[in-house]
């Protein structure tokens, strides 16, 4: 298993070397980029203007948006320009508004005919009461739907700042590469340089270097006609080759880095790194079963019912997402797949009932005579799900992490401990065990965790 | 110098002319080699195109592709729920209950799905009736996944839709009703109040209904015997428990007699407690599963049981009656009537003889004794068919009189012994529809066959007991275009209502009597607290017969245990007395307990579950007596590959023969009788591999289960598939030690229960103290302990097939098993004594003395091989031991086998190599080796080998490959899930939550498992019990699984 690690660490090296000098070269322009973008933000912020609208927006976001959208129906109307257009349409004024939302409810039933006209329209679904928010709040969020707020520059920054520390990082290691090189080439020159400066001695002695050396024996045919040599190299060759053939046969069925193409590009960056969503939100039976399941698309519905459409970075997609084709479109077309699985219509805000499943390509394959539980690892023992699976939230298509071979499992028994704090049912177990070994903290190991028939049965 | 001898292999070599020598000469093989038999036929063999190069090249090619295409893991799919049900968490099990009730099994179960699939039968612990699941029960999930399962409603062999079968069926009804013709609704008993109504208010629709229940195995005897004592149709019910001295005649209640069920209390009143335990005198004729736990054990043939019931009669009452019986029965009778006499209201009688005057006696004896254990006021409705009905559909049929005929979940045309008229009858039926789950003999004459709900996706509810109802619910959707029986009725009385809805309002308005529903369904069981809703059982007259249940509260009737004395006993006493057999043999047809009617016959679980009695499987076959074989000329024997062999017989009564009957010696059975199973013999839509066996209900010729019948030996042989070939203890008392329970009441244990002596250091020391190897500290966490109470234990077979279910055991088929290749991990062994018990076996081992002379051991040996004509049994359950110091694992050259501080002897399957060592070395042979894989092949065409049979997999246990050996691994992956389970909530764990699968299913609570490190568990204190000793003591292997000594309840000679 180790083996197969350092087999093909020279080529990694090179091929790292070579990825270096790529990203080196990019990030450099990646940097005049951003910088020109920041200034374009600066400047529509500063076009915008009213303080009400930026109050706003927190307020829309935390209160309105798990129903509205500006622009498009969803569980409840879009609201943009709301205010303008109850004015013009429906002569009602602000003051309606202000009833209405603070008692949506109570509207319905003193009969008011616009309130109920909407009622009946969005299937009845009776819109929440908010008497916690004020007129100047509402006054706020007006000014939101009225005139939308671009998003603030302060992000922006942080793309350059990671620009400069791959540059400092990547010119040290260049040097040293660089450095290496140079010291080879000079070897090889002066190799070269010796044996010419060598050869013109002889030419000017008179020796013919022909006529010397002409009749020995080759180097190869010496060689050959040692029997022991032979036998010595042949036995190495053989050694050499059965330990790379052993290390080669050992990565078979180990799938480490194992990263397919899934039906929907489903990125675990964006939702476990950027929005910060807990792993067992979606995967919630790790909690309490062997499998972490992949979530049903009910799961996916309860957020990506309102969030529609992929909106990504304020200020676009990084150059890097652009050169794999990750633009908010692109986002935004996959999450039609979902609706399309799930069988949503974003017209109607409805199910059609006929749905499809999403055929995932499953990553993590253990063995039928393997047996693992996810609740044991998760729920009891406490572990992050990064512990196996590697930073998540930092991937953008998901792959195998960890070996996931015997020995690894095996490991990391023996070095972790059991916690067992505040859990009832180690209590006997520990302090009886604890003492036999004369440890303060048992590991998995020596509480019973290595043995055959608890993962093989 | 070369020798000049001429070597010759025979005579003929000799003579220079002889042809045949010359032919020899010219060809090695005296037969012609069938090539084409291995090759496909000549003709094809010279026009294929390929040669041997290419063949090579072939070879070569496919190797090296399937050695690359082995480097490339392939694509697994992971496909989650489009909307996740709340209730199913993948990789968790959820529990349901829900009843059985297919005719012949009753029972309150749990089923446990995985993912929405059921996968294991679990008994239901809350109900107080029917709460144990039989070995037939336990097996019924995979008859849900039977691949020879209709698929949609079939006319005329073509599929159909409903909504057509629908309109022809509503058409002829209509027809019917108009032409006063009767529509006959034939079905088993569904003791169901809801169906009851639903045919009544169908009655009430289509008015000439005629509701004719049928069993194909008939208790029609003991329910006429009821209704005319007690005035309604149903059976005593008994509580084996309460009863101190149970006398039975050929009543085999610990199978399938009235209904089964009996076998838990029976088991409880078999522990010895406060040096009490219940007395059994079994007269029958077959040896039966009863018969073999019985303390007394007197064959006798059906007719001498009538005799012998009357004589008990008369002793009993103090009259004296005729009748001629051998002397040890009449000793045996005097001997019961005394034991009877001495607690009158604890003892019982029951009887099994289908016999009006036998059971009406029965009832007049238990009567008279005050039986504690007899229950006529809440009586047993399992059972409800009613012959003379049966008869008198068939006369009406063949006089045209029934204009369309209604089955569900009957097979007549197979289980009747008339076929023939009923064919008869059914030519002059305009519409005939069967309601049934698979093709069989009756669905091949009838207009159509509608494919019906297995009872897993059925609703429905039942009335074992009066007063206890039982619910069921699907615990999956159809798997088919199928529909459950009451579901068409509704359909065709045009009530846009479903049987759920149906069920749900009979019992909100009839028996919930204001309990909750939603609790009922979660319990699947309801006990009414007060007047329970009546079935009003079959009347007398068959032609109007109704089983009316009704919206009425009939509670009236509960208090009719009047003084009905007018059923003239003493005549029926006289009837019995004068009984004589009709010459010839005594034929007793009997339920197996691994096949009962023969339902299930396509299951091949049960199929290779091996009768607990002859340990045959994949088999049924007529039981003779030693003494009756040796004048017949039948032998069984074992051949060299060690299989068993039987002759043929052939089986004739009143003219009704079958032919090619194997044969089996049976020790025990009474002379002048034979036995033969039902179940078995079923051809139409079976696949090849479970066509086994002759069908028994040919000869059941007015549904009496005794039949006189003449044997003779026909040509062949028979090979059966025994898986245990060994039948006597040989006078090895540790195995199944037991004593009497005299001596155990008055004698120390070490008396009783020694433990082997060894000699260490020229001292006699306990075999259990001596150690060849280091001890290993047990006693912190876990300890788990199996105890098998040999006591309690009545070799019934429900933890051998949930213990196939559960850790997902190969079937293996008839020809494996054969060559002793079973699976099983967990065997039943069951031991005949050589002398009349197994102590004088004992005493005869120790007298042998010498080689030769009347006690030596040469002939001795051999005369101890052979069972007695009458043999103690003793049923003894064997898995792995799970051995302490377990001889397995130190021979396994790659430590695949291991110990485990919990007690469990582990068994990694990816790491065995298959040498087989360890099988070899244990000394309990309880390892089962992967001869083949045996799924995803179609050489094992069981269920492994289709998407649909595998479905009944536990997910939690590896599926094993071909060169792997396995064995019970203590149900780890259960005792793994509790702790689990425990350590998620973050408590202890309490005793009795521990289980194995067989523990779990043991419903006799001969099974007790649990953690001896818990001072307090049930299998802590059993394992101190005196009566504790382990398998083969002496050689030191301490294991895990511990026996409980076998108490007799024989003080008389």
């Amino acid at each position: 298993m180790k083996e197969g690690k350092y087999r093909d660490q020279l080529a990694k090296v090179l091929g790292f070397s070579l990825l270096l000098i790529l990203f080196f070269s990019q990030s450099v322009i990646a940097q005049e980029d951003a910088a020109v973008e920041q200034s374009d933000i600066t400047e529509v912020t500063e076009g915008s203007g009213a303080g009400d609208a930026v109050k706003g927006k927190t307020l829309f976001n935390q209160n309105c948006a798990a129903c509205h959208a500006l622009d498009r129906k969803m569980t409840g109307p879009a609201l943009a320009n709301v205010e303008s257009r109850l004015a013009d349409d429906e002569g009602l004024d602000k003051a309606w508004l202000y009833a209405w939302i603070k008692n949506s409810p109570g509207m319905i039933k003193s009969g008011d005919a616009y309130a109920n006209k909407i009622y009946n329209e969005y299937n009845q679904a009776a819109m929440t009461a908010f008497p916690t928010l004020s007129d100047a709040d509402i006054d706020d969020i007006l000014a939101y739907t009225a005139a939308p707020v671009a998003a603030p520059a302060a992000a922006a920054t942080v793309v350059t700042d990671a620009g400069s520390d791959a540059k400092s990082s990547g010119i040290s290691n260049e040097l040293i590469l660089g450095a290496l090189a140079l010291v080879f080439a000079l070897l090889v020159f002066m190799l070269f340089s010796v044996n010419k400066t060598l050869k013109r001695v002889m030419a000017s002695n008179g020796i013919d270097v022909e006529k010397e050396f002409g009749n020995r024996t080759p180097i190869w045919k010496a060689f050959a006609k040692n029997q022991f040599l032979v036998l010595v190299t042949s036995i190495l060759l053989l050694l050499t080759a059965g330990y790379f053939a052993y290390g080669w046969m050992m990565q078979v069925g180990v799938d480490q880095g194992y990263q397919p193409i899934q039906p929907i590009h489903y990125s675990h960056k964006i939702h476990a790194g950027d929005n910060k969503i807990e792993c067992k939100y979606c995967h919630s039976s790790a909690r309490v079963s062997k499998t972490s399941g992949i979530p049903s698309l009910n799961v996916c519905m309860n957020c990506h019912k309102s969030i529609y459409e992929y909106k990504g970075n304020p200020e676009g997609p990084s150059r890097e997402d652009l050169a794999n084709g990750y633009t908010n479109e692109f986002y935004t077309g996959e999450i039609k797949k979902l609706y399309k699985a799930v069988g949503w219509d974003e017209e109607n805000q409805k199910y059609t009932g006929e749905s499809q499943p999403i055929e995932w390509i499953r990553i993590h394959n253990l063995p039928d005579f393997a047996y693992f539980n996810h609740s044991q690892h998760v729920s009891v023992a406490g572990l992050e799900c990064q512990t196996c699976h590697g930073p998540v939230e930092e991937m953008e298509i998901m792959y195998q992490y960890s070996s996931l071979t015997m020995g690894w499992c095996v490991n990391c028994h023996r070095e972790t401990n059991v916690k067992v704090e505040g859990n009832e049912y180690y209590e006997k177990i520990h302090a009886e065990l604890s003492k036999k070994y004369g440890v303060e903290n048992l590991t998995a190991a020596q509480m019973g965790g290595l043995e055959c028939g608890k993962c093989h049965y | 110098m070369a020798s000049n001898k001429k070597y010759w292999k025979s005579e003929a070599e000799l003579n220079p002319n002889d042809s045949i020598v010359e032919t020899l000469r010219q060809n090695e093989f005296v037969e012609e080699i069938p090539v084409d038999q291995f090759l496909g036929d000549k003709e094809t063999l010279d026009s294929s195109q390929t040669n041997r190069r290419d063949f090579l090249k072939y070879v070569g090619f496919s190797t090296a592709a399937a050695a690359m295409a082995a480097c490339e893991g392939p694509v697994v799919k992971s496909i989650p729920y489009v909307v996740q049900p709340e209730t199913i968490v993948p990789g968790v099990s959820n529990y349901y209950a829900t009843t059985i009730a297919n005719g012949f099994d009753f029972a309150s179960i749990l089923v446990k799905t995985r993912e929405g699939r059921p996968i294991k039968i679990e008994n239901n612990t809350d109900a107080k009736v029917g709460g144990n699941a039989n070995a037939r029960v336990q097996a019924s999930v995979l008859s849900l996944y039977d691949s020879t399962r209709l698929q949609g409603p079939v006319a005329n062999g073509e599929p159909v839709d409903w909504d057509a079968l629908d309109a022809t069926v509503k058409a002829q009804l209509a027809t019917a009703k108009n032409s006063g013709k009767q529509i006959a609704v034939l079905t088993p008993t569904y003791a169901s109040p809801s169906t009851e109504r639903l045919i009544s208010e169908f009655k009430e629709t289509y008015v000439n209904v005629n509701h004719v229940v049928y069993d194909a195995i008939s208790e029609d005897a003991a329910l006429t015997a009821f209704e005319n004592r007690y005035g309604q149709r149903a059976m005593a019910d008994y509580d084996f428990e309460k009863a101190e001295t149970i006398v039975s005649f050929g009543a085999d209640f610990l199978g399938d007699w009235q209904g089964g069920g009996y076998d838990s209390g029976y088991s409880k009143g078999r522990i010895p407690k406060n040096g009490k335990m219940s007395r059994h005198v079994q007269f029958e004729a077959n040896m039966s599963l009863t018969g073999a736990n019985a303390d007394k054990r007197v064959p006798l043939t059906p007719m001498q049981q009538k005799v012998a019931l009357a004589k008990l009669y008369a002793t009993l009452n103090g009259t004296s009656i005729g009748g001629e019986l051998p002397d040890y029965a009449q000793r045996a009778v005097d001997n019961a009537a005394a034991d009877i006499r001495k607690n009158t209201s604890a003892a019982v009688v029951v009887t099994g003889l289908d016999d009006v005057d036998a059971q009406s006696v029965v009832l007049a004896i238990n009567e008279m004794l005050g039986s504690k254990a007899f229950d006529t006021v809440a009586p047993r409705y399992t059972r409800q068919g009613n012959v003379d009905a049966v008869n008198q559909l068939i006369a009406d049929m063949k006089a045209g009189k029934v204009g369309v005929l209604l089955m569900d979940g009957v097979n007549p045309m197979y289980s009747l012994p008339n076929t023939a008229d009923f064919k008869e009858g059914l030519d002059k039926v305009a519409l005939s529809v069967s309601f049934t789950a698979n093709w069989n003999e009756t669905t091949e004459v009838t207009t159509y066959a509608a494919a019906s709900n297995h009872y897993l996706e059925s609703w429905g509810d039942a009335q074992f007991k009066k007063g206890y109802y039982s619910l069921a619910q699907p615990v999956i959707r159809e798997l088919f275009d199928t529909r459950q029986f009451q579901g068409a009725l509704l359909k065709w009385m045009d009530r846009g209502q479903t049987y759920y809805d149906y069920i749900k309002e009979t019992w909100n308005t009839n028996i919930l009597n204001g309990g909750s529903w939603n609790q009922a369904l979660q319990d699947g069981v309801f006990v009414s607290a007060g007047e329970a809703m009546v079935l009003e059982g079959e009347t007398a007259d068959p032609a109007i017969s109704t089983a009316v249940v009704g919206d009425k509260e009939v509670g009236s009737e509960s208090e009719e245990v009047a003084e009905t004395a007018a059923v003239p006993i003493a005549s029926a006493v006289r009837n019995l007395s004068n009984a004589t057999s009709g010459g010839g043999m005594e034929l007793t047809l009997y339920s197996k307990v691994g096949m009962g009617d023969g339902q299930q016959a396509g299951n091949p679980w049960l199929q290779e579950f091996p009768d607990p009695i002859t340990r045959v499987s994949w088999d049924n076959y007529v039981t003779v007596s030693k003494a009756d074989a040796e004048k017949l000329g039948l032998e069984n024997f074992n051949v060299a590959n060690g299989g068993l062999n039987g002759s043929y017989a052939k089986l004739t009564v009143n003219g009704v023969s079958i032919d090619k009957v194997p044969v089996i010696v049976q020790p025990g059975q009474a002379n002048g009788s034979v036995g033969l199973s039902f179940g078995y013999g079923k051809k139409v839509g079976m696949k090849s591999e479970m066509q086994t066996g002759v069908n028994a209900y040919a000869l059941y010729q007015d549904f009496n289960a005794s039949q006189t019948v003449t044997l003779e030996k026909s040509f062949g042989e028979h090979e059966f598939a025994c898986v245990q070939l060994h039948n006597t203890l040989m006078g090895r008392g540790d195995i199944i030690k037991e004593t009497t329970l005299e001596v155990f009441n008055t004698r120390n244990h070490a008396e009783w229960n020694p433990v082997p002596q060894v000699s260490l250091n020229h001292q006699e020391v306990p075999a259990t103290t001596v150690d060849l190897w280091d001890s290993f500290d047990r006693s912190i966490g876990h300890h788990f302990n199996l105890s098998i109470d040999l006591n309690a234990c009545t070799g019934c077979g429900a933890c051998v097939i949930a213990c196939h279910a559960e850790n997902n055991v190969p079937v293996v088929g008839k020809e494996e098993v054969r060559k002793s290749r079973d699976m099983h991990w967990l065997r039943i062994d069951r031991y005949y004594s050589s002398q009349d018990t197994f102590e004088e076996d004992d005493t005869k081992k120790e007298e042998l003395d010498g080689l030769w002379g009347e006690k030596g051991s040469l002939g001795g040996f051999g005369e101890m091989e052979s069972p007695s004509a009458n043999p103690q049994v003793a049923f003894q359950p064997v898995m792995c031991q799970h051995c302490n110091h377990a001889p397995c694992e130190t021979v396994c050259p790659v430590a695949a086998t291991s110990h485990s501080r919990q007690g469990q002897n582990h068994m990694a399957y990816n790491r065995c190599v298959g040498t087989r060592y360890c099988a070899n070395n244990c000394p309990y042979k309880v390892r089962r080796f992967n001869w083949f894989l045996y799924n995803n092949n179609d050489e094992f065409d069981y269920y492994m080998n289709n998407d649909l049979g595998k479905m009944v997999i536990n997910p939690d246990v590896n599926v094993r490959s071909r060169g792997v050996m396995e064995k019970c691994s203590m149900c780890i992956q259960k005792t793994q899930k509790t702790i689990l389970d425990a350590k998620r909530d973050g408590r202890s764990i309490k005793d009795g939550e521990f289980q194995t699968a067989c523990s779990a299913a043991c419903g006799s609570g001969a099974m007790v498992f649990g953690d001896v490190n818990d001072e307090d568990s049930k299998v802590a204190e059993l394992k101190k019990s005196d009566r504790m000793y382990h398998l083969l003591e002496h050689i030191g292997t301490k294991p895990n699984v511990f026996y409980h000594v076998k108490v007799r309840n024989t003080n008389e000679a």
